[in-house]
């Protein structure tokens, strides 16, 4: 076993213990905490799909958090209110049904976002996700019909079958399942033809051409599934808080995402993970300690930049088996 | 709708369009020639305009406030070079955006803590107060008028200093071949705080000039920020003609979709609805032109490099 | 700022006379600290922190924390509020998106929280709650006052507001009562910073007055403009715009406008003249009508606390719903549905000595209710 196995392992039981223990010592804030930070991660694991294995620095993934969000709130609005949604269908607190509209809504929302993007590469391709990011924050704000920039509220957390959701442990599980599926996914993904090709694309898209893939098809793929991971942890962001409103779809929950993935170590399994947890307990302890906090997160930030590249895992773990 | 007011709507929107332009011929530049994406470029606009507010405030001469802008933001931005900047050219845009990200949180925050959470005031000085009457009976504010002379003026200048001079020279070879020009024994470190410091004078220019008319408060670098890369990836990035077209393109489309849109609906549905929906649309419309542009052209107008 | 590292988690230990404050009480308070929108947060604080000391009850302990404007930080500082520092009231945000991300959950496990800004119409209406109490207005009040004021002297206005529900309910709540032809309506780009375009419009629409409602950066930004356009159709709008937080960014531009808000610096009545004073004693500034809210909600805790244990709820809410406090704006009370029934002024600003301000110049209301409160089933 490496030693990033090794530490993967901690890191994922880490972060199974800290709400257990929490619960225990009755600190429930603690399990909320713990979600939010799951929650982050499984978000920053759909971006690192794209970023990590097929380097499509995507500024524009809050567009995605935020469609999921809404997916969630829309529904569960319409069932709370009894009014029908489109076309006589019915809205739903059903989190499965929410969350495979969540994702079917990314993915069609992607394709033709990918489609146009990935036309272009570089810094075009990052300021272009963001123009289409940007399109859908100004539409989500001035839409009246969703509650616009007051957002919407989730009244009573959306239900999961033969589980109480209220109950915050209950929650934080079913996060933690759905973030270890996406590391799964992202597992598979890494290892298959498929992940090889899109490796191959991302450091050189001639050779791969030459043997009849297309680089562009592959791309997009993976910018969809990308786009789909992240719009499910919106839609249980949006549980989380019971609560979304266009703040999800900003350029700099776009921004946050690139940092969790950059904090933890870009293009590793638990990078995302590792950068949650970090990110969240920065936030939460400077914020606690000095209504300054955004200034020292600044220079937190840059210090990793500049001192400690590879971030977090690349600090624990080492160089990364790939550039 | 009368044409004094469709003139002065054109003149509104080539007005954005220069102040736009003075924004994205520095981050263009500094792409262009360092190959930098630079987010914190907006902090050096705030930079610019807190400056000029401070000083006009203390001295009562809007015109050592905007000496003074000049001044801070190059030097923030010389300072920002030597001790961030200059370790990111090697790395990849990743990690650029994410150290420039951390340089708004540090400037925004920073900015606070030196003059407090309340807005500043600038106002326009008296020589530019006033208007000046339009063809068609309207008139024109003399202020917003200086304002497009001055982006013209950076214009040509920047076409001089690009095209004429040493430093220019420099800044060209650089853009084309960077081993080479250090090869030749240009001292390329040098060379890249002073058009790191350039930039940032441009946008702390900008900040004053801005200044007078907006409100001078934190945060107050992110919209324009945002728009200004809009218009360096429409015009292409580290094209300064490009920044040019593309400044301008944005204003004109930005202030006449305002402007325009509501009316054209109100034609097909009731005024108050028109207004809402034109206004939705109007805040959508330069992305919607920028994918637009991009999905035809994916480096832009006028592609600088491969 | 005074404290460099100011710890956000402090007791208030003044000497006390003793009186029977039982049990401690601790008070979240979830504001703006950071970015462009502090100066209204800080006013917030600052005049609730002070009310908090000169009261001399030292059983009252506050948990300050910053919630940088984004909804998602205030709701994550509501749960760690409730769940972890097990805070008994809650209050202090300033923005509607944000009370709206807050307020539901909070007041749905049995949190109080008072509004010391922001009304949003759900809140008022058909989502009212027993646990929540607005001290503040609900959002359409000061507008409502501005659309009754403007039928004594004006036929045909233009209105402006940006493009988002606070907005739309501005402009509804100043058409609710405004008799008068609308010479133009339209909505800006939140946080738009340029409004050369609509200024033209304005000129050209024929408008004998315009009405706007610009909160924060953007009401110094169109004011600043509209000035130094030479329009000189006169304007007028809510309080939030020429207020003390903004004035003095604003200049001699906002010189004789006329405003609507519940309160100013020189209404007339005892309790204001005392807190002018110490707040300006304090931090050598003048309050603004965030911090005269502010300071009415503390006193208005403080009431409450002296009547009834925070603990049983029931008598708790029975004691606030009282509102036996001395407000800052004179005669204050509680509407059926938790919201303020009080006068609501236009005030004109002017200029003494050095310094722009308001002073009132008519009464637009006396007593007014919010239009919502039919809808609230309390």
């Amino acid at each position: 076993m490496s030693r990033e196995t090794i530490i993967n392992i901690l890191l994922a039981l880490l972060l199974l213990a800290i709400p257990f223990s929490a619960s225990a010592m009755g600190e429930q804030f603690y399990v909320t905490l713990a979600t939010r930070i799951t929650i982050l991660a499984l978000a920053a694991v759909g971006l690192n799909i794209a970023l990590g294995l097929g380097g499509l620095v995507s500024f524009g993934h809050a567009a995605f958090f935020g469609l999921g969000g809404y997916a969630a709130g829309i529904l569960a609005t319409h069932t709370f209110n009894a009014e029908p949604l489109l076309f006589g269908l019915q809205g739903t607190t059903s989190m499965p049904v929410i969350w495979s509209v969540a994702i079917l809504v990314c993915g069609l929302v992607a394709l033709p976002i990918g489609a146009i993007s990935l036309r272009t590469t570089g810094v075009y391709f990052i300021m272009i996700t963001l123009a289409f990011a940007q399109m859908i924050y100004y539409f989500a704000i001035s839409w009246p019909a969703y509650g616009g920039e007051d957002g919407l509220s989730i009244y009573v957390r959306n239900g999961f079958p033969g589980m109480n959701t209220a109950q915050s442990l209950t929650y934080f599980l079913i996060c933690y399942v759905v973030l270890m599926a996406a590391l799964g996914l992202f597992w598979l993904l890494r290892g298959s033809r498929f992940g090889a090709a899109l490796q191959a694309a991302r450091q050189n898209a001639t050779r791969l051409s030459a043997v009849g893939i297309a680089p562009f098809n592959i791309r997009l793929v993976a910018f969809a599934i990308s786009a789909m991971v992240t719009g499910l942890a919106g839609a249980l962001f949006a549980d989380l808080n019971r609560f979304v409103s266009p703040s999800m779809l900003s350029w700099h929950m776009s921004g946050e995402l690139i940092v969790l993935i950059i904090l933890g170590g870009k293009g590793r399994l638990f990078g995302p993970v590792a950068g949650a947890m970090l990110y969240v307990l920065f936030e939460f302890a400077l914020g606690g300690f000095t209504e300054r906090w955004q200034f020292f997160l600044g220079l937190i930030l840059l210090g990793v930049v500049l001192f400690a590249r590879g971030g977090l895992l690349g600090l624990l773990a080492g160089e990364a088996r790939h550039g | 709708m009368s044409i004094a007011l469709l003139i002065e709507q054109l003149l509104n929107g080539l007005q954005l369009g220069v102040m736009l332009f003075l924004m994205a011929a520095g981050l263009t530049l500094i792409f262009g020639v360092m190959g930098l994406i630079n987010l914190a470029h907006g902090s050096l606009y705030m930079v610019g305009a807190f400056a000029c507010a401070t000083v006009a405030a203390a001295t009562g001469s809007f015109w050592i406030g905007l000496v003074a802008s000049l001044i801070a933001a190059a030097a923030a931005g010389a300072v920002m070079e030597i001790v961030v900047i200059r370790r990111l050219y090697e790395r990849d845009h990743l990690d650029q955006v994410l150290a420039t990200f951390a340089l708004i949180l540090i400037f925004s925050e920073g900015t606070r803590w030196l003059s407090g959470s309340f807005p500043l005031y600038l106002d326009i000085p008296p020589l530019l107060q006033g208007a000046v009457p339009l063809p068609g009976g309207g008139q024109y504010q003399l202020y917003r008028l200086a304002i497009i002379g001055v982006g013209i003026a950076v214009a040509v200048g920047l076409y001089l200093l690009i095209s004429r001079t040493r430093l220019g020279m420099r800044i060209r070879a650089g853009e084309s071949d960077r081993e080479m020009i250090a090869a030749l024994g240009v001292d390329i470190r040098t060379l890249y705080t002073v058009v790191f410091a350039l930039g940032a004078a441009l946008a702390g220019l900008a900040g004053a000039l801005v200044g007078a008319l907006q409100s001078v408060q934190v945060g107050m670098g992110e919209p324009a920020l945002i728009l200004a890369f809009v218009v360096i990836v429409i015009g292409g990035i580290g094209s300064i003609k490009g920044a040019l077209f593309g400044a301008i393109l944005v204003g004109l489309v930005d202030t006449m979709g305002r402007f325009l849109l509501p009316k054209a609906l109100a034609l097909m549905m009731p005024t108050a609805q028109a207004g809402l929906i034109g206004a939705s649309l109007a805040s959508m419309l330069i992305y919607i032109v920028m994918a637009l542009i991009l999905a035809f052209r994916p480096s832009g107008l006028f592609a600088a490099q491969s | 700022m005074k404290n460099i590292l100011a710890s956000s988690m402090f007791a208030l230990s003044l000497a006390t006379s003793g009186l029977a404050y039982a049990e401690p009480v601790k008070i979240g308070v979830i504001t703006t600290l950071s970015g462009g929108g502090a100066g209204l947060g800080v006013d917030m604080r600052d005049a609730f922190t002070l009310a908090m000391k000169q009261s001399g009850n030292k059983d009252v302990e506050l948990v300050i924390e910053d919630d940088a404007q984004k909804p998602e930080i205030a709701v994550q500082l509501a749960e760690k509020m409730i769940q972890s520092d097990k805070v008994d009231l809650l209050t202090g945000i300033i923005w509607s998106n944000l009370a709206m991300a807050v307020v539901p959950n909070a007041v749905a496990q049995d949190v109080i929280y008072l509004s010391p800004n922001a009304g949003p119409s759900a809140l008022a209406g058909a989502k009212c709650n027993k646990n929540y109490f607005n001290v503040a207005y609900q959002n359409d009040n000061f507008h409502e006052a501005m659309g009754q004021y403007a039928n004594k002297d004006y036929k045909k206005t233009f209105i402006l507001a940006p493009n988002y529900p606070a907005g739309k309910d501005s402009l509804t709540g100043f058409k609710r009562y405004y008799k008068g032809e609308l010479a133009g309506e339209a909505y800006t780009q939140i946080g738009q910073a340029d409004y050369a375009a609509e200024i033209a419009q304005i000129r050209d629409s024929g408008a004998d007055s315009v009405f706007f409602f610009l909160p924060g950066g953007m009401g110094i930004s169109f004011m600043k403009q509209y000035a130094q356009s030479g329009v000189n159709i006169p304007v007028m709008g809510p309080g939030f715009s020429f207020d003390q937080d903004i004035l003095p960014a604003v200049g001699d531009a906002a010189l004789g406008v006329k405003n609507s808000a519940s309160w100013s610096r020189d209404l007339d009545n005892e309790a204001n003249k005392q807190f002018v004073e110490a707040f300006k004693a304090e931090y050598n500034r003048l309050p603004s009508i965030y911090a005269a809210q502010s300071w009415d909600t503390a006193n208005l805790i403080l009431s409450a606390l002296s009547k009834a244990s925070v603990k049983d709820k029931d008598a708790f809410r029975a004691a606030l719903k009282a509102a036996d406090f001395k407000s800052v704006r004179g005669e204050f009370t509680f509407n059926t549905n938790n919201h303020p029934v009080q006068n609501i002024y236009v005030r004109e600003v002017v200029k003494e000595g050095d310094v722009l301000t308001n002073k009132i110049i008519a009464t637009a209301f006396e007593h007014h209710k919010d239009a919502y409160a039919d809808q609230c089933k309390m």
